[in-house]
């Protein structure tokens, strides 16, 4: 009975939108350009991409931040 | 050295930093600050039972709905970057990070998410308390986003709670508690929120300013004007507190950023406060020219505002550099090559690590030590190089400064017209509060340009520049993600400034 309630309290709440359906579509595109363009392709996780393990991550990290003593 | 770095490569990867954030910053102030003005508005309904306010409520409701929506996840392309861009700095500091950024989750953005449509779609389907109750948290969960994106910042100014793990070639986390009330990170989060209000206070009424130059909608405009000049004056009064904190705080942290903000080279006793001033751009920290080409000082003021003292010392970019011993400031030289010590003594450790040498490596860990608090300094070539622009943080700091000097007063003529019941009759004032939204924009824009300007070369204050931060990728990486970013955000932001310019011109009836 609640969740009827609270299911219909949203799709009301969304079926009376008007500025609101423009709002929700610009959002979708966004965050699929967002995580479904540029996030895939353009912004690996470098350590995560590039290394197996933390202790492998731990290594590398470790290695650019001495490498400035040679 | 540092001349092994690609600098382009790193300046880029800044300078899509530098834009993702200003970009994001357009639409957080007024999210923090309008959702408190609608709290107050909403509460003005319940309270009174007229409609005119409900009307009113779900107007300003709508431009925030829009603002929000265009907002929204914005800031998540942050993350995006320090996971490509900023890897080893990412790596280094994500069990600080971790904490605040879950609580984060936990906390507030639940909080904001459950009571969000709450908002929207309540009325006349909830009982009205529990509407207002859902606008509050909305106001509330907003605001504690905010908190722990500046608990985060505030740490990376002023790096305490934690101990640097030389195995793991992190910071781990010690004392949440230390991380979360750092001085730093309380005017931080108190001054964001603060100007937020303020901000959001001046949306209003240049919004509402224009309806009375159209004569369009003159009640709910006057009435907003009301609402948001009062939440402006009290909000303007708690911004220069909470900004003569973050002063102070940044005297004491962060001395160098202080100078930048005054362009003070040499340090003084009872140092002047620079009220205006033209920057010297071909100056350099040790020679013999002056700072400003033009300047207007006022005598003593800087010592009080860093110290709480007229007559106190305030360090000066060439004391910070090349040091003091009269006044007990180390230069730079000496923390370089302590910092090369310590990177020295990780480098010798790791290797007898790796080697299984227990004994060696305890000796360079002991070593290492002794010396890890200055290690950020000893990736810098020379003592200079702790300067940041200082053109760029200064004039920054003045245009925030003067404008929210000017703000206050904006409002208060607004509250003294309309308390006459003339302000319709004062055009020019209705122009002002008009011109005062963009400014609004600029001078929070400017705060967060003295933030992390002024801190630079730091990505973490003392211990990382941000020339080791980053992941070593090829400047056309960056570039070509730089430009996608920028069309990205243009695009976002033309829409929500037509979707918002054509919600204020059908006005409250059409919403």
């Amino acid at each position: 009975m609640i969740i009827r309630r609270i299911s219909h309290f949203y799709i009301d709440g969304f079926r009376s939108m008007r500025v609101g359906r423009k709002l929700w579509l610009i959002i979708f595109i966004k965050l699929f350009i967002m995580f479904g363009v540029l996030k895939i392709y353009f912004f690996p996780n470098y350590l995560n991409t590039n290394f197996s393990s933390d202790q492998a991550r731990a290594e590398h990290v470790l290695d650019n931040i001495t490498v400035y003593s040679k | 050295m540092i001349e092994h770095v690609d600098l382009s490569q790193v300046n880029w990867a800044r300078a899509q930093f530098a834009l993702t954030a200003m970009y994001h910053w357009i639409f957080v102030p007024l999210t923090l600050g309008l959702s408190v003005l609608l709290a107050f508005f909403h509460s003005i309904y319940v309270k009174t039972g007229n409609e005119e306010w409900k009307r009113l409520t779900k107007f300003w409701m709508t431009l925030f709905a829009i603002n929000f929506a265009i907002g929204i996840a914005t800031g998540i392309i942050l993350e995006f970057q320090f996971g490509t861009n900023w890897s080893n700095y990412s790596w280094m500091v994500g069990d600080i990070f971790g904490a605040p950024l879950a609580a984060e989750g936990i906390f507030a953005f639940f909080l904001e998410a459950t009571f969000f449509a709450v908002m929207f779609f309540g009325w006349n389907r909830v009982s009205k308390g529990f509407h207002l109750f859902s606008t509050w948290m909305v106001a509330i969960g907003s605001n504690l986003s905010a908190l722990w994106i500046l608990v985060a910042n505030g740490w990376m100014q002023y790096p305490i709670g934690m101990q640097f793990n030389p195995d793991s070639a992190r910071f781990e986390m010690q004392n949440f508690w230390e991380i979360l009330f750092s001085p730093v990170a309380i005017s931080k989060f108190t001054h964001a929120t603060s100007s937020s209000f303020q901000m959001a206070s001046l949306f209003v009424v240049g919004i509402s300013s224009w309806y009375l130059l159209k004569g369009r909608h003159q009640l709910m405009a006057k009435r907003s004007i009301v609402v948001a000049s009062v939440l402006g004056i009290l909000a303007s009064g708690y911004v220069a507190f909470t900004g003569d904190e973050a002063a102070y705080s940044v005297a004491n942290k962060q001395p160098m950023k202080l100078a930048a903000m005054e362009g003070l080279y040499d340090g003084e006793k009872g140092a002047s406060i620079a009220a205006m001033g033209i920057v010297n751009n071909a100056k350099e920290p040790g020679d013999k020219q002056d700072a400003f080409l033009f300047d207007v000082k006022i005598p003593g003021l800087l010592s009080l505002l860093a110290n709480r003292e007229f007559g106190s010392f305030v360090p000066g970019i060439n004391d910070l550099v090349f040091g003091n011993k009269e006044q007990g400031i180390v230069g730079a030289d000496e923390r370089i090559a302590k910092g090369k010590m310590a990177i020295e003594h990780l480098t010798v450790y790791k290797e007898a690590q790796k080697h299984g040498y227990a004994v060696q490596a305890e000796q360079a860990l002991n070593e290492f030590n002794k010396y890890k608090d200055d290690i950020g300094y000893g990736y810098l070539n020379k003592p200079a190089d702790i300067v940041p622009p200082v053109a760029t943080t200064f004039y920054a700091f003045h245009i925030m400064v003067i404008l929210g000097t000017i703000f206050p007063l904006v409002f208060l003529l607004f509250l003294i017209f309309i308390k006459k019941g003339t302000l319709h009759s004062h055009r020019w004032l209705l122009n002002l509060g008009l011109a005062c939204l963009p400014l609004g924009y600029i001078a929070t824009e400017a705060g967060w340009v003295v933030a992390e300007v002024g801190r630079q070369p730091w990505a973490i204050q003392g211990l990382l520049p941000v020339s080791v931060a980053n992941t070593n990728l090829t400047t056309g990486t960056v570039q070509t993600s730089f430009f996608m970013f920028f069309a990205l955000f243009t695009v976002l932001l033309i829409a929500e400034i037509k979707i918002m310019l054509t919600q204020i011109k059908n006005g409250p009836e059409e919403n």
